[in-house]
């Protein structure tokens, strides 16, 4: 008998037998009460909700910055104006970065954990910001490339489009996304609660954030 | 035992304990004392209880503000409860599709009956890689069988990259809490250990290191970089797994979880088989009423999840160990069962009385506090001195139960397990059903329990008994006899009253009362 036959037998002794008029997991699961909110606000509108993130992502220490598609490049140009090199996505908008003068690192398969720990910042795009909770997720999509190129670089820069790209609730988000994707959500730059329990930020993760909301102003 | 000088992790001795000392396989909590001998010691520690005591507070209240901001608290705590329960139902439904999900995926799937087969597993996947070393995701699993200590046996240098696991295992320690295992260290003990244990392990802490929890925090940023940048390998635990899609799930905040599930070749996660989830949905509940009943945030600032293996992004290789160890045999208690609903925020911890007093070692386990106390027992079973004790860790107060986010009714089954300690019963070892003998120790509690009984059942004895020692209230002792005599070491014996109250009342009434 195998291990797995054994835990599983295990628990079937522990539990009781179904009983044959009973319901099958997916029928009783379904039947679960769910009352709780889809939304904690009904009344909010995309501008709320909109200004909810920020507030939400500037209180864990993101910096939130606004602007429109003809004021992104200036604003991106000023975010990067201290760092040397800028790793980037395979699909980025090419004019985002039109204004930058840093070094353009495209990430490649073959660069490796050190190679990417030698460049100051990087661009991405997003999957999708939840305004609740101040959080970001991105889904490894053409915009936002692999994991590892927005957690070694200690500067993460973010576009959010706004308001196509914001969820109001934590429900709405993972209605959204695709779980067989790699998944990061990310509420703020890396922090520790680990010394009496008191809130730090920066450790290893990127310890600037910025978050740009890009949208009509 | 000494620390060799390879760099290689040396055992946390943990002094007054034996070199070694482990958590749950069996026999290892014999190593632990009594909980009221060891919490006796922690007492008296004023280091300890004010450390203690100022993170508790601290975080308390946070989490109250944070869980008033949602207006719909007591309703994803009940559908999370509800979630969990279905969920234990119906585990073997759910872990088989599970396991299906994950190899589809890309996944291997592993099964574990104890803690000596998870490490046995994970060494050998270690060992196949050709690497020695491994980078940790601060995991509860892994810390519950010993996993650090059967890597190192076998060669292979395990490093802990959360930074109160950091703090523990430099400091040759014991984890205190479930989610800040180094809650018993303030600043300055944590800069001295960096500044004398680092530099044993990889890079050492600057000279002049502060302490100043931001310069710590940049100390263990500095040490633990040259290890992720070259991992092969990590090992984590996961917060939850879902059957459905076969998605893994780890909330953090450090960004050390990231570097483990993203940059090295191979991922090994040693998972509870409880923490499967039926769909991608439920995380809905757990997403909200996790980071704010743990750390007190709205969200954690990091959480990964993945599904088997990504092409090009992350670990070509993932295995999943999922882990039995005493879980079945909780699931076959009726009342015992909802512990395996814990989804390990330690909401629990930081609220109880107990702990903030004891500390978390005095628990003799890597579950400490209140659910430490359900949990333990059940998980290992009541047979050494610390797991008997442990039902009777608490004073019932039930503030635990009110912060659960997912209604463990922890007083219940502390009285249940009390129940058991005391009279022996039916319980579930290893998969086998088993009659538990009455503990020793208990031999004075159940004989006046007996004598009550008996008296109680006969009205006529009740009477003469009242009788006699109402006239006999002036000889009354402070302190009781015998095995009575524990009982007063803290407690006042009641007075007697001058006349029985049946007698007064027939005095006065003229009837039976």
């Amino acid at each position: 008998m195998t291990t797995r036959d054994r835990i599983l037998a295990r628990i079937r002794r522990a539990v009781p037998a179904p009983a044959p008029d009973e319901a099958t997991p997916e029928a009783a699961l379904a039947a679960i009460p769910r009352d709780y909110l889809r939304v904690h606000d009904a009344t909010w509108t995309p501008a709320r909700t909109a200004d909810l993130l920020a507030a939400n992502l500037t209180e864990y220490r993101a910096k939130v910055h606004r602007t429109d598609e003809a004021g992104l490049p200036p604003l991106l140009a000023r975010l990067l104006s201290g760092s040397r090199t800028v790793l980037i996505p395979p699909a980025l908008p090419p004019h985002w970065l039109s204004g930058t003068s840093a070094t353009l690192v495209p990430d490649q398969e073959s660069s490796n954990a050190h190679d990417l720990d030698g460049v100051d910042s990087t661009v991405t795009g997003c999957a999708l910001a939840i305004a609740e909770t101040g959080t970001i997720v991105l889904d490894g999509g053409p915009d936002q490339g692999r994991r590892r190129i927005t957690l070694i670089p200690d500067h993460h820069v973010c576009v959010v489009r706004v308001p196509s790209q914001v969820v109001d609730s934590v429900p709405q988000a993972l209605e959204r996304l695709d779980p067989t994707r790699p998944l990061t959500w990310i509420s703020g730059p890396s922090a520790t609660s680990d010394i009496e329990l008191d809130r730090v930020e920066g450790v290893h993760g990127p310890r600037t954030l910025d978050v740009i909301l890009l949208g009509a102003q | 035992m000494t620390r060799t000088d390879l760099g290689m992790p040396a055992f946390p001795p943990a002094a007054p304990f034996p070199p070694g000392a482990t958590f749950p396989p069996g026999a290892t909590s014999q190593a632990f004392p009594a909980f009221p001998e060891a919490a006796k010691e922690a007492v008296r520690d004023d280091v300890l209880r004010a450390n203690l005591r100022r993170a508790t507070h601290t975080i308390r209240d946070k989490r109250a503000r944070a869980v008033t901001e949602l207006a719909d608290w007591d309703r994803l705590r009940a559908a999370g409860k509800a979630v969990k329960d279905h969920t234990l139902r119906h585990l073997d439904h759910y872990l088989l599709q599970l396991e299906a999900a994950v190899t589809a995926a890309g996944g291997t799937v592993h099964w574990a009956a104890d803690a000596e087969e998870a490490n046995r597993i994970v060494t050998a996947l270690v060992l196949a890689t050709g690497e020695r070393e491994v980078v940790k995701v601060k995991s509860m699993a892994t810390q519950e069988t010993g996993l650090n200590e059967a890597l190192e046996a076998a060669g292979i240098a395990a490093y802990e990259t959360d930074l109160a696991e950091l703090i523990v295992q430099l400091g040759h320690d014991r984890p205190s809490h479930i989610l800040v295992p180094a809650i018993h260290r303030n600043r300055d003990e944590i800069r001295d250990i960096f500044r004398t244990e680092m530099a044993g392990w990889g890079r050492p802490a600057p000279e002049d290191l502060g302490d100043d929890p931001r310069e710590l925090a940049e100390a263990a940023r500095l040490h633990l970089r040259e290890k992720f940048l070259r991992a092969k390998v990590a090992v984590s635990g996961a917060n939850f797994m879902v059957a459905e899609t076969g998605t893994m799930v780890v909330l953090e905040s450090e960004g050390n979880g990231r570097m483990c599930l993203t940059l090295p070749d191979t991922l090994i996660s040693v998972v509870g088989i409880e923490k499967v989830v039926p769909t991608f949905r439920d995380l809905e509940i757990f997403l909200q009423t996790l980071p704010r009943s743990s750390t007190a945030e709205r969200m954690n600032p990091y959480t990964t999840m993945w599904t088997g293996t990504a092409d090009g992004d992350g670990p070509s290789a993932f295995h999943l160990v999922l882990l039995d160890n005493g879980r079945t045999d909780t699931l076959a208690d009726e009342t015992g069962r909802q512990a395996l609903r814990c989804i390990r925020c330690s909401a629990c911890l930081n609220v109880c009385p107990v702990y903030e007093r004891a500390g978390g070692h005095a628990y003799g386990s890597v579950y400490p506090g209140p659910i430490g106390a359900i949990l333990s027992p059940q998980l290992r079973g009541t047979g050494s001195d610390i797991d008997a004790t442990l039902p009777y860790a608490s004073t019932l107060c039930g503030a635990c139960y009110e912060v659960c986010p997912v209604a463990i009714d922890i007083p219940e089954v502390l009285v249940h397990l009390r129940e058991r300690v005391a009279q022996g019963g039916p319980v579930t070892r290893a998969g086998i059903r088993v009659r538990l003998r009455p503990a020793h120790g208990h031999t004075a509690e159940r004989a006046a329990m007996r004598a009550a009984r008996l008296l109680l059942d006969r009205p006529g004895a009740l009477r003469t008994a009242e009788r006699l020692l109402a006239r006999a209230r002036r000889l009354r002792p402070r302190r009781l006899p015998g095995p009575g005599r524990a009982w007063t070491d803290t407690r006042t014996l009641p007075d007697l009253p001058a006349e029985p109250f049946r007698d007064w009342w027939l005095r006065e009434r003229g009837t039976r009362p």
